[in-house]
């Protein structure tokens, strides 16, 4: 076991875990941020994905040791009142059905606006075919990108 | 007691009851006597039962307005995604000509009776849930607001009219808000026989209203069942055999209680329950038990392949019987035969099987992202020994249901936790257990027999379905007549075949099944449709005319047909390089008919598909276009890449690295055509996902004549 000091969605929070804990169970068992979902476990599935210092990242394979002074987002950080563009694109294409899987899709897509504003089909494909989504809203995810790329 | 009659849409009666609200308001609850509201669902799966879902009305909601005006509307089915905490309301709010920004949706939690039966499947919570109810209850309070605004204003009813949560008076110009009409509504007698708007008159029913949820979705804030915290609560998995059926033979914990974080290992009738802090310190601490386990089962896939083969050389039990199909195969001017077969399948919703539950002296308390929340309750009370109405049971949001939350083995897991920790626990189980301790989608085959006549038109066909009934795992069978859900999608089949025999060959092996979203047909249809189309192409005709002739006393399952085909321009012929085919089948009320377009020389790639429906009335146009296409993903899904392979009687499968499933660069372009008409309402959320295989093997076929019959689909 060992203190950990971690800068989540602009807060610092002092945790005390194994080196090898995941972030994932940390944010969601120790911080209280259940918004990151569980899905596989061995970043087969996006489900988990949150940013370090705005990169995409699985957090059910990112070790809290690894973490160290990199800015932790997650979904409930990614705004403070789902303004953020991806989640006014994903509210108007009514991306959602179970749910489940959106708040990795929308952390995974909200990564790619940051580095390309105006994202091709091709390079959405390959941005978000990381993340699963069963009930298979994967069209309207892609209009949405589309959409939060035109309107910001 | 609550009496047993049959449905007779057009003269029910106290089908909506008064109440009295806390708090003032108008309280409404829709109350049928009906057969499935008998008593709780029973907590283990009657499949036969399940199928008998047509007896009886199946209410859905309670309805409440306050004196604000502001209406909340109790949803007693479960949402997976498909929709129901906005659809169902939406039934409930036109009728009653509700200003839908005032309207609230509730998850209800579990109760015996109250909300009807709550189990979500079948895709049954409009066509065989709230349609008609819900309307009534709607109609019933509007027709009491007028009434009592009348009566206040000493107009006649009839001159009244109203919009949007108000009831207006156009010759006086007076108008009321409901919330001020409440009061003296609440003292009014319901009407037995309110006046249900005629379909031109919806306002909301068949629109696209934001969904109720989505900013909860998109904030992270929908409260999932892995979500649920409760104070002080504990988190746990547990370990199952790793051979089916088995059970424990040895334990040795030591290991596991050294993992920091783990509190506790228990033995628990599943398997091995390990609890702690964390459900990290849970995985960790299950990963180091070490176990052995007993078990009978030993069967491999190919075994159990071998083992459908054989039984079809058998006898079946007959399912469904027209003409003489022997003479006609005689007769036939081109005679065939084919084996199909589809895998095992896993649901794999993509959140994990978990449940909360809090057991204590005199109550328990259960969180379940369930199907199933009466069977939920009464797996509470059965476990636990308490009476029902001490078993609290709160439906959470479900990370996909696929019929696999149909189930309560997950809740036994929580409940038996809890009374054995005497703590609140969270159990959450591992992707990998999740995986291979599911009741499976059948592996099945069908042995086909069929002729075309001089004119090429089908004139006899044979099917000998062999695969086991769904729950076969759980106990002896009852009966061994043709399982209906074995061969669903092909004893239903809505060709014109003058000659036809549908028989079932039932399997014993001991993989465990169940409900799959779309159950039977989302095999039988890629096997009927592979065939029809062999047969098509073996009598050298276009497929699309070979069916549509077989079509005339389906007009409306034809029009689908022919739908689609004009979507894509059929006649015109795919790109080169490009083959199309086509799907159909009529599902659980709902008719949907695909075609698919794929290329191979870069591998195989579906490029696109078109598909039309015809559901009937439809009540949320874009969650039924969400549905199909998102059907569209779960049957291509099983197409390239399902199947549930058993070695020795161990499931070989574990994650999404072996189980894979369809992602965004798969996806083809989807282009969905709803057929709206004021037919019946029917499915929406299941007869999306058969059509898909056959149209990819049928395009398969039209492009390199290759024949696919089997599934997932391997290339040559
Ligand atoms: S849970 Fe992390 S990628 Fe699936
Ligand atoms: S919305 Fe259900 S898994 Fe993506």
């Amino acid at each position: 076991m060992a203190k950990f000091t971690l800068r989540i969605n602009g807060t610092r929070h002092e945790v005390d875990a194994t080196e090898t804990m995941p972030l994932l169970w940390v944010l969601r068992d120790f911080v209280g941020l259940t918004g990151t979902k569980y899905g596989c476990g061995r970043s087969q599935c996006g489900a988990c994905t949150v940013h370090l210092d705005g990169e995409p990242v699985r957090s059910c394979t990112t070790r809290i040791s690894t973490v160290g002074a990199r800015e932790v987002t997650t979904i409930e950080g990614l705004s403070s009142d789902g303004s953020h563009p991806v989640q006014r694109a994903w509210v108007t294409e009514q991306v959602p059905q179970c749910g489940y899987c959106q708040s990795g899709q929308l952390m995974a897509a909200a990564a790619l606006l940051d580095k390309n504003a105006s994202p091709t089909d091709a390079e959405i494909d390959e941005a978000m075919s990381r993340n699963i989504c069963r009930c298979g809203t994967y069209q309207r995810v892609r209009k949405a990108i589309h959409r939060a790329a035109k309107e910001g | 007691m609550i009496k047993i009659r049959k449905l007779d849409p057009m003269n029910r009666r106290d089908f909506v009851k008064l109440g009295s609200a806390a708090g003032g308001g108008l309280l409404l609850s829709v109350s049928f006597p009906t057969k499935s509201a008998r008593a709780a669902e029973p907590a283990h799966l009657d499949f036969d039962a399940v199928d008998m879902l047509g007896d009886g009305f199946q209410p859905n909601a309670f309805l409440h307005i306050a004196e604000t005006g502001n209406i909340e509307i109790w949803v007693g089915r479960a949402d997976m995604g498909q929709g129901v905490r906005t659809s169902l309301p939406m039934i409930v709010a036109d009728e009653l000509d509700a200003d839908w920004n005032r309207v609230t949706s509730r998850q209800a939690d579990a109760h015996p009776d109250k909300y009807g039966r709550q189990m979500t499947v079948g895709s049954t919570s409009v066509r065989r849930g709230g349609w008609m109810p819900l309307r009534r209850a709607g109609a019933a309070a509007r027709e009491m607001l007028v009434t009592a605004a009348a009566t206040q204003w000493a107009v006649p009813a009839s001159e009244c009219r109203t919009e949007m949560g108000r009831v207006i008076h156009n010759a006086s110009g007076r108008s009321a808000d409901y919330g001020a009409l409440v009061g003296a509504a609440a003292a009014l007698p319901v009407p037995e026989e309110p006046r249900l708007k005629d379909p031109s008159e919806f306002a909301l029913i068949g629109t696209d209203v934001p969904q109720v949820d989505t900013q909860l979705k998109v904030t992270g804030q929908a409260t999932f069942g892995i979500d649920v915290r409760v104070p002080d609560m504990l988190f746990a998995t547990v370990l199952k055999s790793t051979v089916l059926g088995g059970s424990l033979e040895s334990l040795d914990d030591s290991a596991a209680r050294e993992v920091p974080g783990v509190r506790d290992v228990i033995k628990i009738s599943s398997g091995v329950a390990v609890v702690a802090d964390h459900t990290w310190a849970a995985f960790e601490g299950a990963r180091a038990l070490e176990c052995s386990w007993q078990a009978d089962f030993a069967m491999s896939s190919s075994e159990i392949s071998t083992h459908n083969a054989r039984l079809c050389e058998g006898d079946g039990v007959v399912a469904r019987e027209a003409g003489d199909v022997g003479t006609a195969l005689a007769a036939g001017t081109q005679r065939l035969e084919a084996d199909y077969e589809v895998p095992y399948l896993a649901h794999a919703t993509m959140e994990p099987m978990n449940c909360t539950a809090h057991v204590e002296a005199d109550r328990c308390e259960i969180w379940a992202p369930t199907q199933n929340p009466q069977g939920t309750q009464r797996v509470g009370a059965e476990l636990t020994g308490l009476p029902i109405e001490q078993v609290t049971t709160h439906v959470t949001y479900l990370g996909c249901g696929w019929g696999r939350r149909s189930r309560t083995d997950f809740v036994q897991d929580a409940v038996e936790t809890s009374m054995k920790v005497g703590a609140p626990v969270q159990v959450v189980w591992t992707r990998e257990e999740d995986m291979r301790n599911d009741q499976y989608r059948p592996a099945s085959m069908i042995r086909f027999h069929g002729a075309t006549d001089a004119n090429g038109r089908l004139s006899a066909l044979s099917a000998r379905v062999a695969g086991p009934p769904l729950g076969v795992t759980d106990g002896p069978s009852r009966g061994d007549g043709a399982d209906r859900n074995a061969v669903d999608g092909i004893a239903t089949l809505l060709y014109d075949v003058p000659n036809l025999v549908v028989d079932y060959c039932r399997s014993n092996v001991q993989v465990p099944t169940g409900y799959w979203r779309s159950v039977g047909p989302s095999g039988n249809t890629f096997m009927l449709e592979g065939f029809i189309d062999e047969l098509a192409q073996g009598a050298g005709r276009d497929p699309l005319e070979f069916r549509l002739e077989l079509l005339d006393g389906h007009p409306r399952m034809k029009h689908v047909l022919q739908k689609v085909s004009e979507m894509c321009d059929w006649a015109a012929g795919p790109p080169k390089g490009r083959g199309r085919g086509i799907g159909l089948v009529e599902d659980k009320g709902g008719i949907v008919a695909q075609i698919a377009e794929v290329s191979v020389a870069d591998g195989l790639r579906v490029h696109r598909v078109w598909c039309a429906a015809d559901c009937g009335q439809i009540i949320h146009s874009g969650i039924v276009d969400a549905q199909l296409t998102g059907s569209i993903v779960t049957g291509l899904t099983a197409a390239l890449y399902g199947e549930i392979t058993i070695d020795e009687g161990k499931v070989v499968q574990s994650n999404f690295h072996d189980y894979e499933m369809l992602r965004m660069s798969d996806m083809p372009e989807v282009e969905v055509h709803i057929v709206r008409n004021r037919e019946e309402p029917g499915g929406v959320g299941e007869p999306g996902v058969p059509p898909i295989a056959p149209a990819v093997v049928n395009a398969i076929f039209a492009l390199t004549g290759q024949r696919l019959r089997k599934l997932p689909i391997r290339m040559a």
